[in-house]
């Protein structure tokens, strides 16, 4: 018997093994360490952001508010770097705080309203790079030692590839979110949202609360990607980062999690951040290549393994088991 | 009782109100330690609201509830199970995308240094299973199992959790009687440790069975309380309907079997049902018989194509057809109402008219659409004839009770006036008036010419209308009895008989 929910995960992993030896196969210095961890610096905060996805999208909603949410932070922190004496790490508070609390109102909005989720965060990305073209239209840079250490905090494994602090921040989210996914009530909560509300409200979910909490942590987590992206470019701008809700959105759907909610695993979001990933570092090597086929590349992915979704849904529905099983039966 | 005890559960003057109906009107009910409280009524009476009432999945609009003579005040679902009412609704209820184990412990989880503990949860779910007769694999997906296994978890689940009070809404009607049985002794060790169960049912014997007292609801309000050892079936029945139950005609109709319309040879699907013969006469019912997974809905299903046979042939009124999607059965006249309404039939935001309608304007196809006024007869007059308790025909169907929901669903097959009409388990979940409504309507129907075949686990009913019936066993036809071979006994026999060759 086959465990269909795992295997979009495994499809997820393989396509990113077997891309990743086709690269190798055509340009063999990307078989480097440098390219392992630049695949993770460049990527952190898309993979944050992704993690949060990952949650709502689990659940059956959605969250366009990310990549304003981001481009926010960037420009809240350089503004406030710039203007005030305030530590960076106080900042970081204060902007964690801003997004978590941002967030939960959404969720807020569509649980107790009602609201289609789509309608929620699209209002809340309008609003978000609305506050962020507010406090600064131009780039602002940011110049802080704070910052200067925080970016030369790296490991150098052997063949000379830099470990950056951001990536290692990406990891620690992963692996955080999945501890939350699989071993506490909340990440059980998720998936019986994703289930089904009505069902699960029966079945004693706290509805509310675990809204609110989701779209708290898709907020919290696009804030901390914001601080990623910061530390990444130096930087805050409020036309940065226009549509990473859409790669974040893609990552997911490639790691195999249905949009429809109720089944999917942080692990593929992680393996859909690595391909997109591969895909540019190889059109980077490759030199001739115009960065668009980055785009076109990961839709193809993208309708294919929906298709493939499609395709095995079809396949286990077809397969229930019957009664047999009843071990008493004379 | 000689010691009136304190009652567990005691609701006084419950009231519910939706737009277009009164569900419940100035509604109590106490529940006592140690009994199985019976909750009775048509279609629509209001069972089910008032326990939702009761365990806060609804608001209601009047009314309190003591616990223990305590005022409580769930708001929720969650709410009422955290003061011990442990409860299965009407509408299953489990999360089709988690595993078993999941399911079963989903809000109260083995924790362990803060983290659930899978492997506890697992093994514990083995044995909260098996206390149940199942020997599943907790760790797969709830999904992989059929409807009555997920019955089954949703059970063991609620009484887990029921600490005070236990509460089924229509939990036996996708089981077995060795289900039951299990069922029923499982609730009487319940209530010897002093538990009070709710059984809601439509099935009178085993209301009389399990249950020491038994409430009637009519039409949302209180028709009486009765101790059920000194009370009959024709009393509790003549309470639920305000009226006397005409007899259902009990002899087998005169059988005017017309000439074959549908003829299979060989048919069969590798893996859901082994290969049968079968010939269908205009005019006649043929009764598919069999425990739960002998292959009574599957057969079923290979006939009208949900799920294609990939062997044998067919043959309707001497042309050979091909029948590989429910699309081309339709338009070849077959229509099948299926067993699982909530997964294979309603659409639940849809209207109730729409609901009604859909088939027909799938066989017209969607390039000529039914008019509004059209679709408004055809669905007034099947909610005549069946007799479809609702406010209008615009609400949503989800919002109709359980059996009217059934009703409905087999309105939209009847409306196709198929010229072969597959019924599986057309009584589940329907009252007893509407029971011999329906038997009375296959009956009609046969006369009219149509060709029928029936599933069902209600052998005394099955008996009364079928010409011929044949009886399953793992997913095999093993035996047909016709004429004065059938009776209930034969039937049991053939599906007990060990022995044939066996796989
Ligand atoms: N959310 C709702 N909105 C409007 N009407 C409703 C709603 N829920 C239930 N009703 C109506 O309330 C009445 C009582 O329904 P209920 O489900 O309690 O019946 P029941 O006794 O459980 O019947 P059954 O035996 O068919 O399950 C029905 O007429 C139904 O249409
Ligand atoms: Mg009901």
């Amino acid at each position: 018997m086959m465990k269909s929910p795992r295997l979009p995960l495994y499809m997820t992993m393989a396509t990113f093994v077997l891309a990743y030896m086709l690269c190798i196969w055509e340009f063999p210095s990307m078989f480097s360490s440098r390219v392992v961890a630049n695949l993770l610096t460049d990527n952190a905060f898309l993979g944050i952001t992704a993690v949060g996805m990952t949650f709502v999208i689990l659940t059956g909603g959605i969250d366009l508010s990310v990549g304003s949410v981001i481009a926010f932070t960037g420009v809240f922190l350089a503004v406030i770097l710039r203007d005030t004496s305030i530590h960076p790490l106080v900042a970081f508070g204060m902007v964690l705080a801003i997004t978590i609390a941002f967030g939960a109102a959404e969720g807020a909005i569509v649980h107790y309203l009602e609201m289609p989720a789509f309608i929620v965060t699209l209002a809340g990305m309008f609003l978000m790079r609305g506050l962020a073209y507010v406090l600064s239209t131009d780039s602002v840079p940011i110049t802080h030692e704070f910052y200067d250490v925080l970016q030369s905090i790296y490991w150098k494994a052997p063949g000379g590839g830099r470990f950056r602090l951001i990536g290692g921040v990406m990891l620690l989210v992963f692996i955080g979110a999945m501890i939350v996914l699989h071993r506490t009530k909340f990440g059980k909560n998720v998936y019986a949202l994703g289930g089904g509300v009505q069902t699960a409200q029966l079945m004693g979910v706290p509805i509310a609360r675990t809204t609110i909490l989701i779209y708290a942590t898709s907020g919290g987590l696009a804030g901390l990607a914001g601080i990623v992206y910061s530390l990444y470019t130096s930087a805050g701008y409020s036309l940065s980062t226009v549509g990473v809700e859409l790669d974040a959105i893609a990552a997911v759907v490639i790691g195999g999690t249905l949009l429809s909610g109720g089944t999917g695993f942080v692990a593929g979001t992680f393996f859909g951040i690595l391909i997109m990933g591969l895909i540019q570092t190889y059109i980077v090597f490759d030199g001739t290549l115009s960065s668009w086929w980055t785009k076109i590349v990961i839709g193809v992915l993208l309708f294919t393994f929906i298709m493939l979704q499609k395709v095995l849904a079809w396949a286990t529905t077809a397969r229930r088991k019957p009664a047999t099983e009843f071990a008493m039966r004379s | 009782m000689s010691t009136t005890p304190e009652p567990v559960l005691q609701a006084t003057g419950v009231s519910k109100f939706f737009p277009g109906a009164i569900a419940l009107d100035d509604v109590s009910l106490s529940l006592y330690p140690g009994e199985v409280h019976a909750l009775l009524g048509e279609n629509g009476a209001g069972k089910s609201t008032l326990i939702k009432c009761l365990t806060g999945a609804y608001k209601r609009d009047a009314g309190t509830i003591l616990l223990d003579g305590k005022e409580i005040d769930p708001r929720d679902p969650q709410g009422s199970l955290a003061l011990g009412i442990g409860t299965v609704y009407q509408e299953v209820n489990l999360l089709s995308n988690m595993t078993v184990a999941e399911n079963l412990f989903l809000g109260w989880q083995p924790m362990r240094h803060g983290m659930i503990n899978n492997r506890e949860m697992v093994k514990r779910s083995k044995e909260v299973l098996s206390g149940f007769g199942l020997d599943i694999d907790p760790s797969q997906l709830l999904s992989s199992y059929s409807i009555a296994i997920q019955q089954v978890v949703a059970i063991a689940r609620a009484v887990e959790l029921a600490g005070k009070v236990l509460i089924l809404d229509e939990p036996t009607a996708s089981l077995d009687r060795e289900e039951i049985d299990l069922l029923f002794s499982v609730v009487r060790k319940l209530t010897e440790r002093g538990l009070a169960v709710v059984f809601i049912t439509h099935f009178l014997d085993q209301v009389f069975e399990i249950s020491d007292r038994a409430t009637i609801l009519r039409n949302g309000r209180i028709v009486g309380t009765r101790e059920l050892a000194n009370a009959t079936q024709t009393e509790i029945v003549t309470m639920m309907l305000g009226r006397q139950l005409e007899e259902a005609k009990k002899e087998r109709g005169k059988a005017v079997i017309g000439e074959t319309i549908l003829e299979l040879k060989n048919y069969g699907r590798r893996g859901t049902i082994e290969p049968f013969d079968m010939i269908l006469h205009k005019g006649e019912v043929i009764g598919l018989a069999g425990l739960l997974g002998s292959g009574r809905s599957e057969t079923a299903g290979v006939i009208f194509g949900s799920t294609p046979a990939d062997q044998g042939t067919a043959t309707l009124n001497g042309e050979a057809i091909k029948i590989d999607s429910p699309r081309s059965s339709i338009h070849l006249g077959f229509g099948l109402c299926p067993e699982d309404r909530k997964t294979d039939g309603i659409v639940g935001d849809l209207s109730v008219r729409e609901n009604i309608i859909l088939s027909l304007q799938a066989r017209r196809g969607w390039t000529r659409p039914i008019s509004r006024a059209k679709a408004e007869k055809i669905a007034e007059d099947y909610v005549k004839k069946l007799d479809i308790r609702l406010a209008s025909l615009d609400m949503p169907i989800r919002l109709l009770s359980g059996g009217n929901q059934q009703k409905a669903l087999l309105a939209r097959w009847l409306a196709t006036e198929p010229d072969i009409l597959i019924l599986d388990e057309p009584t589940r979940g329907i009252d007893v008036g509407a029971h011999a409504e329906i038997i009375e309507l296959i009956q009609t129907l046969r006369e009219q010419g149509m060709a029928l075949i029936v599933a069902s686990s209600e052998l005394e009913e099955l008996i009364t209308y079928s010409s011929r019936i044949v009886v399953l066993r793992d997913r095999r036809q093993v035996k047909e009895l016709q004429g004065d071979e059938i009776s209930i006994g034969a039937i049991v026999r053939s599906i007990a008989e060990e022995g044939g060759a066996q796989l």
